[in-house]
């Protein structure tokens, strides 16, 4: 298969002017996984460099490449027209070059400021100067427009503010190449223009940015230059002028996607999750991350929650799930109070909840991809005192292609998986139990447009057949695909309601979004 | 471009020989079982005879039944110092219970089958008490362990005034006959203990491989907020498990005092510590959620089969200490290879 490839086509040798980074002919195989099939790559000096792919392309390998954190199978990286070896983070780091990372790595019990200068402490005259440590901190911090103390631990944190310390963390460095895996995927609308303003200020200092990301409007007002790369190898490559989103979706996955719309021509039933007056501490503060909520979602009915970082509405979900505690307020399934049942009773009777933060709540890194799929249905495969392989494999096999991981087998290590794919198999494992009421805390994260498209579908089928789905997100338009209903939250509270034919301006005003600006 | 080429050669070669490598890793306790044989039978014309391995296997139980409920535990993340102690205070309350109870003015001589039931409810009450500590109370596993460790102790000691039991053959006018039988006897010439052992090991495999039970136990080791939103019941796996190793470890205990028909308060000291070497050896992670029975049972094996050798082939007791010791940390140092090596960054 030949796609028209365009004159930004990598040439054999880089042009330094051009060209800070480049990778030529760069393999890169797991065992008899070829995640690179020998992938030419340019990063253009002093421009923003975006990389497009569905999940499992090889992106994120192709980064970890070009920053040493993983060695290349065969080919080369050419620093200004030198070939350089990137034996490890440091070296890479020593020569300009810093990563962002997907899946974040940092040390959850330290505090943010030990966070970000973790191997690079600053020594004054009596070891450490945390003083000097915490200014710098706080600059960051206000630079980003971020409310963030250099003191809190990084467990305290929302998620959304953790990737926001990894950003901190990689600009704090000073590098003149920074690359960028999926940086907004758990940010805000407002906080991602806050990003974007940072990218502006880094290209006007000449720092050159590769930067990937799933959410392909939002990463397309700051490409200059656009490479799509599908299945390990190369496919397109074109200067911004020359690019729209069709271009980017047709090269990536070879079809448009639209994110469907919300199913009719049925009646919804009973309410099936009722919450009333509920309210939930803040993990942090002592003040009410959920204010005397009150939801009602029927069965069939498909409602989506928008808010921005620290509205609640992980909260209110996990609250709902039974994992915090509320300290007002009820949680009904069916009609049957539930807010004294456990998490597992509550997966039992029906409700169950994806999580957002996959790596801590929703992965057990210690086993493989078939057991995480079917770990929340164990029962139904129990017979008796033993668990029937058989079933099992039946399940986790539906499950794998339901919504579409590419993997190895159910037997392959969950952590082989790309981002995107770890993110479908925690949606996975929940849809297998057959829920009635599925509640799902920003389930695109990270998925690729195509993956994002089949788990909406996969949704809105279900809830034709009955099924309540509630799910969050920070994209506006994700909120006008399938969703019969869209709530804002704001400050734990419901700012507005409207139907699946509003706006995106409309949402996001009653989101208190515009008022960051 | 030769430095590419020659590069893809080398890679082509480790991912060859990478394979050799990891059958050796996963199977590196059998390996080296199978290296201690072969070593000790050149050395020394009795090792390898059936009856010397039944011998062996004899010790290997006691060891190997501590070591299973130590994976138990261990694969839920947690550690348990208790069972050398728990396996001294069984011994010693078995014993107490054989030598009659006195009731008001009678004194009551149990048969042994409820001595055995009574005595294992022992080992469960110690464990469900450290379980609750740690699932309920969140203390550290170290800690708690560590305080039964010594509470399991001193109450054995205080029992018996630091004396030991040596009468647990009963009297058959008194009907409590039989005691010894779990030590002594051999069926098809294997001994009890070591059958005991094999059915304990056995069924705890199906436990972790075949149940639901098991699945919960490696999931809430591996992650255990993952697992608790998977709707497993994150803190009842965890009592379990603690009153599992319990139980082991008072199976231990009995089977101990039977082989020596007498009852110490300081039997099994520093026990704990070579189990848990052998679920180390056995490639068990101590962080939780890896880790297989038979992987186990062959680490016991290594630890006895080299002690018990290394005393054949008449090699001092301090040097069997430093081998053992030598032993474990090159275990560990296989298991952070194994499992750093496949763990991706
Ligand atoms: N350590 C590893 N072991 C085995 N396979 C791996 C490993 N790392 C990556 N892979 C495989 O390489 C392929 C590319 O993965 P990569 O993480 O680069 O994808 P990606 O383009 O970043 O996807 P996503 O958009 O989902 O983040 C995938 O098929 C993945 O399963
Ligand atoms: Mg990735």
């Amino acid at each position: 298969m030949r796609l028209p490839i365009h004159e930004e086509t990598p040439t054999e040798t880089p042009d330094i002017a051009e060209v800070v980074l480049a990778a030529r002919h760069v393999t890169k195989s797991f065992g008899a996984v070829r995640a690179l099939k020998g992938v030419n790559f340019d990063v253009h000096r002093g421009h923003v460099t975006t990389l497009f792919g569905e999940n499992g392309a090889g992106k994120s390998t192709l980064m970890k490449i070009l920053s040493g954190v993983q060695k290349p199978t065969t080919g080369e990286i050419i620093l200004d027209g030198q070939p350089v070896e990137l034996g490890s983070t440091t070296e890479a780091q020593e020569l300009g070059i810093c990563i962002i990372h997907q899946e974040l790595s940092l040390a959850p019990n330290l505090t943010v400021r030990d966070n970000i200068f973790m191997g690079r402490e600053i020594r004054g005259r009596f070891g450490v100067d945390y003083a000097e440590e915490e200014r710098q901190v706080r600059k960051l911090m206000e630079e980003l427009e971020e409310d963030i103390d250099p003191l809190a631990k990084v467990e305290d944190l929302r998620l959304g503010q953790q990737q926001i310390v990894e950003i901190a963390r990689a600009l704090s460095v000073d590098a003149r190449i920074l690359i960028m895996d999926e940086p907004t995927s758990a940010l805000s609308a407002a906080e991602v223009e806050v990003l974007f303003k940072v990218i502006h200020d880094l290209k006007a200092k000449g720092v050159s940015i590769v930067y990937i990301s799933h959410h392909l409007e939002e990463a397309l007002t700051i490409t200059d230059h656009a490479v799509v790369l599908r299945d390990g190898t190369m496919t397109a490559y074109a200067p911004r002028a020359e690019i729209d989103l069709e271009w980017i979706v047709r090269n990536m996955v070879g079809e448009n996607f639209d994110l469907g719309s919300p199913p009719e021509g049925y009646d919804f039933g009973a309410p099936a999750l009722t919450v009333k007056g509920l309210s939930v501490p803040s993990h942090t503060d002592g003040e009410l991350a959920v204010d005397a909520m009150d939801l009602d979602v029927k069965a069939g009915e498909i409602v989506c929650i928008y808010g921005l970082m620290g509205a609640g509405r992980t909260e209110l979900l996990e609250c709902a799930a039974g994992r915090i505690k509320p300290v007002a307020g009820s949680v009904e399934l069916h009609g049957q109070d539930v807010s004294k049942l456990s998490i597992s009773d509550r997966i039992q009777s029906g409700l169950v909840l994806v999580p957002e933060d996959r790596q801590r709540d929703g992965l057990v890194q210690t086993m493989t991809v078939g057991r995480n799929l079917s770990l929340a249905s164990i029962q139904n495969f129990t017979r008796g005192l033993f668990t029937s392989r058989k079933e099992e494999a039946v399940i986790v096999e539906d499950s794998i292609r339901d919504v579409t991981v590419k993997t190895d087998g159910p037997e392959a290590m969950i952590g082989s998986l790309s981002g995107g794919n770890q993110q479908k198999v925690v949606i996975g494992k929940m849809l297998v139990t057959d829920p009635s009421v599925i509640m799902l805390d920003e389930p695109s994260r990270g998925i690729d447009i195509g993956a994002k498209a089949e788990v909406f579908r996969i949704l809105a089928e279900r809830a034709r057949e009955g099924l309540a789905v509630v799910y969050t997100t920070s994209e506006v338009s994700e909120c006008l695909s399938i969703a019969h209903r869209i709530i804002v939250m704001r400050r734990g509270k419901i700012s507005a309601e409207f139907s699946h034919d509003t706006t995106k301006e409309a949402i996001m005003a009653a989101s208190g979004e515009s008022l960051v600006h | 471009m030769s430095a590419t080429s020659t590069n893809g050669a080398v890679a082509a070669k480790k991912s060859g020989s990478f394979s050799l490598i990891k059958v050796l890793l996963e199977g590196r306790a059998f390996f080296a079982l199978i290296a201690i044989i072969l070593a000790f039978s050149s050395m020394s014309p009795n090792y390898a005879s059936v009856g010397n391995f039944l011998i062996m296997a004899n010790h290997v139980a006691i060891f190997g039944l501590l070591a299973i409920g130590m994976l138990l535990v261990i694969l839920n993340g947690g550690i348990d110092l208790s069972v050398g102690s728990v396996l001294g205070l069984s011994g010693v309350f078995a014993g107490w219970l054989m030598q009659g109870v006195e009731v008001g003015n009678v004194i009551i001589y149990p048969p042994v089958w409820a001595v055995v039931v009574l005595t294992l409810c022992v080992g469960a009450t110690v464990g469900v008490v450290n379980g609750i500590l740690v699932a309920v109370f969140k203390v550290p596993a170290f800690v708690a362990t560590l305080g039964s460790l010594y509470v399991a102790r001193g109450i054995g000691l205080l029992m018996t005034n630091g004396l030991t039991y040596n009468n647990l053959s009963g009297d058959p006018s008194l009907g409590n006959t039989g005691f010894d039988w779990l030590g002594f006897n051999r069926l098809a010439s294997v001994p009890i203990g070591v059958i005991i052992f094999a059915v304990i090991a056995v069924a705890t495999a199906m436990l972790l491989t075949r149940s639901a039970f098991g699945r919960w136990l490696y999931a809430s080791g591996g992650n255990e907020r993952a697992a608790q939103l998977s709707g497993v019941p994150v803190k009842r796996v965890q009592v379990i498990v603690y009153m599992l190793s319990g139980v082991c470890a008072s199976v231990a205990g009995l089977v101990l005092s039977s082989q020596l028909t007498s009852a110490g308060p300081t039997a099994g000291t520093t026990y704990e510590l070579t189990a848990i070497a052998a679920v180390v050896i056995g490639g068990a992670a101590l962080t939780g959620g890896r880790g297989t029975v038979l992987g186990t049972v062959l680490g016991a094996f290594v630890i006895g089969f080299l002690s018990d050798g290394l005393v054949i082939i008449g090699v001092s007791a301090y040097w069997q200490t430093v081998f053992t010791g030598a032993v474990i940390v090159l275990a560990v140092l296989l298991n952070s290879i194994q499992y750093g090596g496949t763990r991706r960054s």
